[in-house]
């Protein structure tokens, strides 16, 4: 759609950034700009920093040194209009949270602490759950889904935030071949729909989906267009 | 009606059981979280650790619960010193602050003339010795903290799902940690001189334990806790009477006896369920 019209936007910025944890960096120097509405692949072996990344952008850890804008604020001031899908999600066994209650979670930033969830935002959970083959199970405790079936839930959470910025840590861990079908499928509405999305992933495929790729190793970082920055790899499975 | 009998002859039997079912209510509502986030280990230093703040405050002549609160905010403000600091694990600082909170509580119950007798009154309470302004007290504190519950909610239940969450969602892990924590230090605080710092634990965990395992949402399970707790609190209190027991004790017995005659009823609600 009219991408010169409106203007660049840029949803992302890093300039000079150094991120790590107490003091120490793993990653120094970033900058780059992402569009609003692109989406970029974090691609780098154990260790490189993708998560501190993506932990750093969603306000989670403050920057080492240098700056860090997102959705042209600082990260804590914009996690109302970010999505969060972290790596290690809850398994406690004895938490009260059914899946729907998971998806429901999405719009607790928007209601606040009493407002009631309107038909709609019901209506969006649905659909969310329907999206990944959920609803079957939306009903059953979350502890005791499956390790896939929980990622569906976790992915229609990330669906149901509605959000401008989606942050999705290896989104496609435990999902079976239906449910990166699904992944596929809904990282491309997500595109249509202008969202810009971040994702650190290991899956090269999933990377090369994603119009910007940020590579991290140890003989430093480049950005670039996934075309040109993710053929310099070194093959890996 | 011989089981009600006891509590409609003396004045202090209702005075006890009405203290005993106001802590079991304040206790069910936060020691579903205490139980659901993993926190039993600090609730046990919490109602332990007030321990030196009331014999200092015995030995200086102030009111118990001034010095209950002190100790408690010493000790959960070590905690989170300790874990800020270091890199130890936070029961490592609680196991810390719990025995060195818990020994300086001896230290000082030492000097005083009547040491074992003091001891045993803030370990085990004098649920029998309850007076109308302690309930006063008691429902006040209830009503704060269930309000509290209440109104965070939402944050409350994105902090036990992931920490990580709850701040993506703009709410802050680490105050609503300190607020819950505070509610169960206040909860400690006035429940300890009526039932002693042993039932506000037992109290704290047992029945909210119990209905862990049953009920499905995080309102159900802290009803089923007060009721688990509130039988508790009549069982005991009624075996107390009758057989001449210590009464804190025998509540904690039957709170804690409940939960494991829960466990096979568990059992077979989980096998017909299987069997559909």
């Amino acid at each position: 759609m009219g991408d010169a019209s409106v203007g660049r936007c840029v949803a992302l910025r890093a300039s000079g950034l150094a991120i790590g944890h107490e003091k120490k960096a793993v990653v120094e120097g970033l900058n780059f700009e992402l569009d609003a509405g692109a989406t970029l692949a974090l691609v780098g072996g154990n260790g490189s920093g993708k998560t501190t990344l993506l932990r750093t952008v969603a306000g989670l850890l403050p920057p080492l040194s240098g700056t860090v804008t997102v959705l042209g604020m600082p990260p804590a001031a914009a996690t109302k209009r970010l999505a969060w899908l972290g790596q290690f999600q809850t398994t406690n066994p004895l938490l009260p949270l059914r899946a729907r209650d998971v998806v429901r979670m999405a719009f607790f930033p928007d209601r606040g602490l009493w407002g009631r969830l309107k038909p709609a935002d019901e209506g969006v959970v649905d659909d969310a759950l329907e999206y990944f083959g959920a609803a079957a199970f939306a009903k059953k405790p979350i502890s005791e889904l499956s390790g896939g079936q929980r990622q569906r839930v976790y992915l229609a959470y990330v669906l149901a935030r509605r959000a401008d910025l989606v942050l999705m840590d290896e989104p496609l861990s435990n999902l079976d071949v239906g449910g990166m079908d699904l992944y596929a499928k809904a990282l491309g509405r997500l595109q249509k729909e202008g969202t810009t999305v971040v994702v650190a992933t290991h899956n090269l495929e999933d990377a090369a989906a994603c119009e910007k790729a940020l590579v991290l190793g140890p003989e430093g970082w480049r950005f670039g267009p996934g075309s040109e920055v993710l053929h310099e790899l070194p093959h890996h499975h | 009606m011989e089981l009600v009998q006891p509590f409609l002859d003396n004045g202090f039997m209702r005075n006890a059981l009405g203290s005993g079912i106001l802590a079991a209510w304040a206790c069910a509502v936060v020691g579903t979280y205490m139980v659901l986030r993993g926190l039993s280990f600090i609730g046990d230093a919490l109602s332990h650790g007030v321990l030196p703040g009331v014999a200092g405050a015995l030995l200086l002549g102030l009111p118990g619960i001034a010095g209950a609160s002190v100790g408690s905010i010493v000790m959960i403000g070590g905690i989170s010193m300790i874990q800020r600091r270091t890199r130890l694990s936070g029961d490592t600082a609680i196991g810390l602050l719990f025995v060195g909170m818990l020994a300086l509580g001896v230290v000082l119950v030492s000097r005083s003339s009547s040491f074992s007798g003091d001891l045993i009154k803030i370990l085990f309470g004098e649920i029998l010795a309850a007076n109308p302004g302690d309930l006063v007290l008691q429902a006040g504190a209830l009503t704060v903290t269930g309000f509290l519950a209440w109104l965070l909610r939402r944050p409350f239940l994105l902090l036990c799902f992931s920490p990580e969450h709850a701040q993506v969602s703009g709410y802050s892990p680490r105050l609503l940690h300190i607020v819950m924590l505070s509610m169960i230090a206040a909860t400690v605080i006035v429940s300890f001189q009526t039932v002693g710092t042993m039932l506000v634990f037992g109290l704290l965990v047992a029945p909210a334990a119990t209905a862990a395992l049953f009920a499905r949402r995080m309102g159900a399970i802290m009803a089923v806790a007060g009721l688990v707790g509130s039988v508790a609190v009549f069982v005991g209190l009624n075996l107390s009477y009758q057989f001449n027991l210590a009464a804190g004790a025998s509540i904690t017995v039957t709170a804690v006896a409940l939960f494991f005659l829960s466990l096979p009823v568990k059992a077979w609600i989980d096998a017909r369920h299987r069997r559909g």
